[in-house]
C-alpha cells in the first residue's frame, strides 16, 4: 500500500531513529548560530570548470529549444525556456544567493514535470483535446481532404516509374499524350522536355536515378504513400501508384469551400459546416473527423454529471472509490494495530521471526503481489478454487461483487503490514509507567487498550491514516493489476467496469484500447479526484491536528 | 487478550484471591494469540511461497501451478531470459537504470533543498515549504494525460528525452523528488548540529563541502531510507511508464510483466512466476537490509 509517498511528513523537527558520531567540536568553539561568517569559499578549479560546463550544456540546450519553438511558432514557451535557462546561468554565476544554488535543480523539476502538469491538465479539461480532436483547424482540413481521396473510376491507369534525387522520390509519369511529367509530393505535374524514353515510356531523366525493382520494394511503403498532385489546385486530383509502375488518378470527394468554411460531400451533396463543436457537422448532426482541437469551457464537467451515460457510472465509481479507500484504512488499521499489539506481548517466543513474516507482504512488489494474487483467484485454475475450495467455480474477479470483495481482502493483505510497522514502532515509544498506572488503578488488558494505548497511538497514526486514505484514493496498481476495473459494466456504453476507482477511469478514458482517448473529460475526472483529495486532506489533516492538542 | 473484567485494586501487592483461574485465562490468551499470529503469518507468506514454487514448477501452466513443490525445475527461468515472447533481461536492465537513476536523483535533489532549508534562513523559506507539501496533493499519476502530451512536445524538439526512452522516464519521476522527502531529510539535517558545520567553515571548508563531506555524510540512514523508498516506489510504478513507453524492448518490469500475464494469464503464468521471484528478490533483499532505518523513516515524523 502505502510505499512512497506518505510516509509520515511534519514540517516540525522529527526526530529520527540515529545517534551523532562523536566527533563534536568543543562547546567553546561554537559560534553565535544565525551570524553566518562571510568566509571565503574554496572552490577549486576543477569545480568552476564543471559549474562552466554544465552550465554551457544547459544554455545550448535551451538555446536550441528556443529556437526549434519560435520555429513552431510556439514564442510564450520559447521565451519562457530563455527565462528559466538565464535564470538558472544567473544564480550559479553571481556570487550569493546561496539558498538559490541548493533549491533550483529540485525546483526546476518540480516546476516542469509538477507545477506545469498541473496547469496543464487543468487547461486540457476544458478542451475536447482527444481522439479526432488533435491539431488545429488547418491540419484537419488537410487531412479531410487527403482522407477523401479515392481512385477516380473508369481513367486509365498512367505508365510511370519512381525516381530518386538526394533522396526524395518522384513520378515520372508518360500522360496520354505521350509526354513526360514529373511531379512529387507536394510538387504538382510538370513536363519534363530531356526525359529518356523506351518504346513511348518515359524511363528517366538526366540528375535523376530510377528506382529498380528491388529498389521499389525496399521502399514500397514512402511509395504507396506518395500523392503527387496533377496542378496546383488539388480538387484536380492526385496520382498515387500501388506498385511502381502505373499511376491512377484519385479525386477527392470532399471539397472545402474557404468563403463558406464548410466542406461538400460530391457524391451526395451533404454540406459540412463549423458549427463551434470542433469538427465539420452536418445539418444532421454528422461530424467528419478528425476535427480540431477548440476550448470547449465547461463542457467537459457538465457533460460528466449531466449526461445520463457518464453521471450514472461515474456516481458509482465515486461511491466505490470512497467504500475502497474508506474501508483499506480502517481494516489494514484493525488488523496492523490487533497483530502489534499481540506481538507486543512480551511472554510471547519467536516474535522476530514472526514479525519478519508478517510485514513480508509490504517487502514485495505490490504490482507483482497483485499479479500473483489475480492467479491464486482465477476463476477456472486458481489456487483458491481449485485446491482450497476442491475444485469449485467462484467468480472471485469477474463478479461485480465478489470482485469488490476480492479486492478489499487483497488489499487489505497488501496493506496491513504499514500499519503493523507504523503501530509497533508507536507502541514502544509508549511509556511503561502509563500502562503500569493503569493496571495499578485496576483497569483490565481492553481498558487499558481502549483508555490508554489507542488513545497514544491515535496521535502517532492519525495523520497517517489520512496519508494512507488518500494514497489509496489513488491506488491504481491493486485494481489495475487485479481486475482492470472489471468485470466491464455492460450497461453502459462507456469503457467502465464495478472495480474502477476514479484514477482507472481517468486511465480509461485518456488512452483506453476499446473506447477512443478522451483527454479533455479524463483531464476534467482527474480535477475533480483533485478537489476531492484536497478537500478531504485538509479536513483530515485539521481533525488530527485537533487530536494533537488534545494530548 | 479477552477483556477481563476489572478488580478493585485495593491492595496491588497481593495476587487476587482468583489467581489461578486468571493464570489459566492468560495462558488461553496467549494460546489465542498464538492461533491468530501464525493464521497471519500464513496468509502472509503463503502467495509468495506459491510464486516461488509456480516458478520452479516445470508443468506449464496456472493449474499446473496449484500442485506445489512437486518437482524442482529451472526451466522457467531459462525460458523467461531466452524466449523472445518477452525480452525479460531488457525490462530488468531498464527498471534498474531508472530506478537507481530516478532514486539517486531524488536524493541528491531533495538533499540539496533539504540543505539550503535546514541551513539557510531567506525570504520565502516557509513558503517553499509549504509548497513543497501542497504540490504532493496533486500526485503525479493523477496529470498522466498532461504528461503524456507534454513528453511528446519535448520528443519533438530533443528526440532523446520523448516518447519511448528512459531518460525521460526519469526525468519526469524527478519532478516528484521534492516532496515528502525532502521532509524526512531536512528533519534529518535539522538534528545534525550546526556547530559541526560551523567548525568546518572556520576551518575554512566551503558550503558545498560541508554538505556533501559533513551533512550527507552524517545524514547517511535517511539517505538510505529516502533512496530505497523512491527505488521502491519507481520499480512498482505503472501508470505513467505504461504511457510513455510502448516499445516493449523500452518498457519496465511493471509494464512488460503486466502485459506479458495479462494476455495469456494461464499459458504464460510459469514464466511469469519466474519473472516475479527474480524482479522481487533484489527489493526483498534491500527491504530487509535496510528494515532498521525504514521503520525509523516511517515513524519519524509522527514519533516526537
Amino acid at each position: 500500500m502505502t510505499k512512497t509517498t506518505d510516509a509520515p511528513d511534519t514540517a516540525h523537527s522529527p526526530t529520527p531513529t540515529s545517534r551523532r558520531t562523536g566527533r563534536r567540536p568543543q562547546a567553546g568553539t561554537t559560534p553565535k548560530t544565525g551570524a553566518t561568517p562571510k568566509i571565503h569559499r574554496t572552490t577549486g578549479v576543477v569545480g568552476i570548470l564543471l559549474k562552466i560546463v554544465a552550465l554551457g550544456v544547459i544554455d545550448a540546450l535551451a538555446v536550441y529549444a528556443a529556437f526549434v519553438l519560435l520555429l513552431d511558432g510556439s514564442w510564450p514557451v520559447a521565451l519562457a525556456v530563455v527565462i528559466v535557462a538565464l535564470a538558472i546561468t544567473v544564480v550559479y554565476l553571481r556570487p550569493g544567493m546561496l539558498p538559490a544554488k541548493y533549491l533550483v535543480p529540485g525546483t526546476v523539476f518540480l516546476i516542469m514535470f509538477q507545477l506545469v502538469v498541473v496547469v496543464y491538465s487543468g487547461y486540457i479539461a476544458f478542451t475536447n483535446y482527444g481522439d479526432g480532436h488533435v491539431g488545429d483547424k488547418d491540419d484537419a482540413i488537410a487531412a479531410l481532404i487527403q482522407k477523401s481521396f479515392a481512385r477516380t473510376p473508369d481513367t486509365p491507369g498512367l505508365d510511370m516509374v519512381v525516381v530518386d534525387q538526394a533522396g526524395q522520390l518522384s513520378f515520372l509519369v508518360t500522360d496520354a499524350e505521350g509526354r513526360a511529367m514529373l511531379g512529387g509530393e507536394d510538387r504538382p505535374l510538370t513536363e519534363v522536355p530531356d526525359a529518356e524514353f523506351d518504346g513511348g515510356a518515359a524511363v528517366g531523366i538526366p540528375g535523376y536515378t530510377t528506382l529498380d525493382l528491388s529498389q521499389k520494394l525496399d521502399r514500397q511503403q514512402e511509395i504507396a504513400h506518395l500523392s503527387v498532385p496533377l496542378a496546383d489546385d488539388l480538387d484536380e486530383g492526385v496520382l498515387r501508384t500501388k506498385d511502381g509502375t502505373t499511376a491512377y488518378v484519385y479525386t477527392a470527394s470532399m471539397h472545402y469551400d474557404e468563403a463558406e468554411d464548410a466542406f461538400t460531400d460530391s457524391s451526395t451533396g451533404t454540406v459540412y459546416r463549423d458549427n463551434g463543436t470542433g469538427a465539420f457537422t452536418s445539418d444532421a448532426g454528422k461530424a467528419l473527423l478528425p476535427g480540431w482541437k477548440i476550448d470547449v469551457g465547461f463542457d467537459n464537467f457538465v457533460r460528466a454529471f449531466g449526461e445520463e451515460s457518464i453521471r450514472g457510472p461515474l456516481l458509482q465509481v465515486i461511491v466505490w472509490t470512497f467504500v475502497f479507500a474508506g474501508f483499506t484504512v480502517l481494516a489494514t488499521f484493525a488488523v496492523g494495530v490487533l497483530l502489534a499489539i499481540l506481538l507486543d506481548n512480551p511472554r510471547l517466543r519467536f516474535r522476530r521471526t514472526f514479525r519478519v513474516l508478517v510485514i513480508l507482504p509490504y517487502a514485495f512488489p505490490a504490482f507483482l503481489s497483485a499479479l500473483i494474487w489475480s492467479g491464486l483467484l482465477n476463476s477456472q485454475f486458481g489456487f483458491v478454487n481449485q485446491v482450497l475450495l476442491g475444485g469449485a467455480q467462484v467468480p472471485w474477479l469477474t463478479d461485480p461483487l465478489l470482485a469488490k470483495v476480492s479486492i478489499l481482502i487483497v488489499n487489505l493483505w497488501l496493506g496491513y503490514p504499514y500499519m503493523f510497522l507504523v503501530a509497533t514502532g508507536a507502541l514502544q515509544s509508549i511509556p511503561g509507567e502509563y500502562v503500569e498506572a493503569a493496571r495499578v488503578d485496576g483497569a483490565g488488558a481492553w481498558t487499558v487498550f481502549r483508555r490508554v494505548k489507542l488513545p497514544l497511538l491515535m496521535v502517532t497514526m492519525a495523520p497517517l491514516m489520512v496519508a494512507a486514505f488518500a494514497f489509496n484514493f489513488n491506488n491504481f496498481n491493486v485494481i489495475y493489476m487485479l481486475t482492470e476495473g472489471g468485470p466491464q459494466d455492460i450497461s453502459t456504453d462507456m469503457n467502465v467496469g464495478a472495480t474502477d476507482i476514479l484514477i482507472t477511469l481517468v486511465y480509461k478514458v485518456a488512452f483506453g484500447e476499446t473506447s477512443g482517448r478522451d483527454y479533455g473529460l479524463a483531464s476534467a475526472f482527474s480535477i475533480i479526484i483533485f478537489l476531492l483529495v484536497a478537500a478531504m486532506s485538509i479536513a483530515g489533516f485539521r481533525r488530527t491536528k485537533a487530536l494533537e492538542d488534545l494530548h | 487478550m479477552t477483556a477481563t473484567s476489572v478488580h478493585p485494586a485495593v491492595n496491588p501487592e497481593h495476587r487476587p484471591a482468583s489467581a489461578p483461574s486468571q493464570r489459566r485465562r492468560a495462558r488461553l490468551a496467549l494460546i489465542a494469540s498464538y492461533i491468530v499470529i501464525i493464521a497471519a503469518c500464513v496468509i502472509a507468506v503463503f502467495p509468495i511461497l506459491y510464486i516461488v514454487s509456480a516458478s520452479l514448477n516445470p508443468n506449464g501452466s496456472l493449474v499446473g501451478a496449484n500442485a506445489m513443490f512437486t518437482s524442482f525445475d529451472l526451466g522457467n527461468y531459462i525460458t523467461l531470459f531466452t524466449s523472445p515472447a518477452q525480452p525479460y533481461a531488457a525490462w530488468f536492465v531498464n527498471t534498474l537504470i531508472v530506478g537507481l537513476a530516478a532514486s539517486a536523483g531524488t536524493v541528491l535533489l531533495g538533499g540539496l533543498a533539504a540543505y539550503a532549508f535546514s541551513r539557510m534562513r531567506f525570504t520565502g523559506r516557509r513558503f517553499g515549504l509549504t509548497a513543497i507539501l501542497l504540490v504532493q496533493m496533486f500526485p503525479q499519476l493523477l496529470g498522466v494525460v498532461a504528461i503524456f502530451l507534454i513528453m511528446i512536445a519535448i520528443g519533438d524538439i530533443f528526440p532523446a528525452l520523448g516518447l519511448d526512452t528512459l531518460l525521460g522516464l526519469i526525468l519526469v519521476y524527478l519532478g516528484g523528488a521534492l516532496g515528502v522527502n525532502t521532509y524526512l531529510m531536512y528533519g534529518f539535517f535539522n538534528t545534525v548540529p550546526s556547530s559541526i558545520d560551523e567548525a568546518a567553515k572556520l576551518d575554512g571548508a566551503g558550503h558545498a563541502r560541508i554538505f556533501f563531506t559533513i551533512i550527507l555524510r552524517l545524514s547517511a540512514p535517511i539517505l538510505a531510507v529516502v533512496g530505497l523508498l523512491s527505488f521502491i516506489g519507481t520499480v512498482s510504478e505503472f501508470v505513467v511508464a505504461s504511457v510513455l513507453l510502448a516499445d516493449p524492448a523500452k518498457q519496465t518490469l511493471a509494464v512488460g510483466l503486466f502485459q506479458f500475464v495479462s494476455q495469456e494469464t494461464s499459458a504464460n503464468w510459469p514464466v511469469f512466476a519466474a519473472g516475479a521471484v527474480l524482479a522481487a528478490l533484489p527489493v526483498v533483499v534491500l527491504f530487509f537490509a535496510l528494515q532498521k532505518y525504514i521503520v525509523g523513516g516511517l515513524t519519524a515524523g509522527a514519533v516526537k
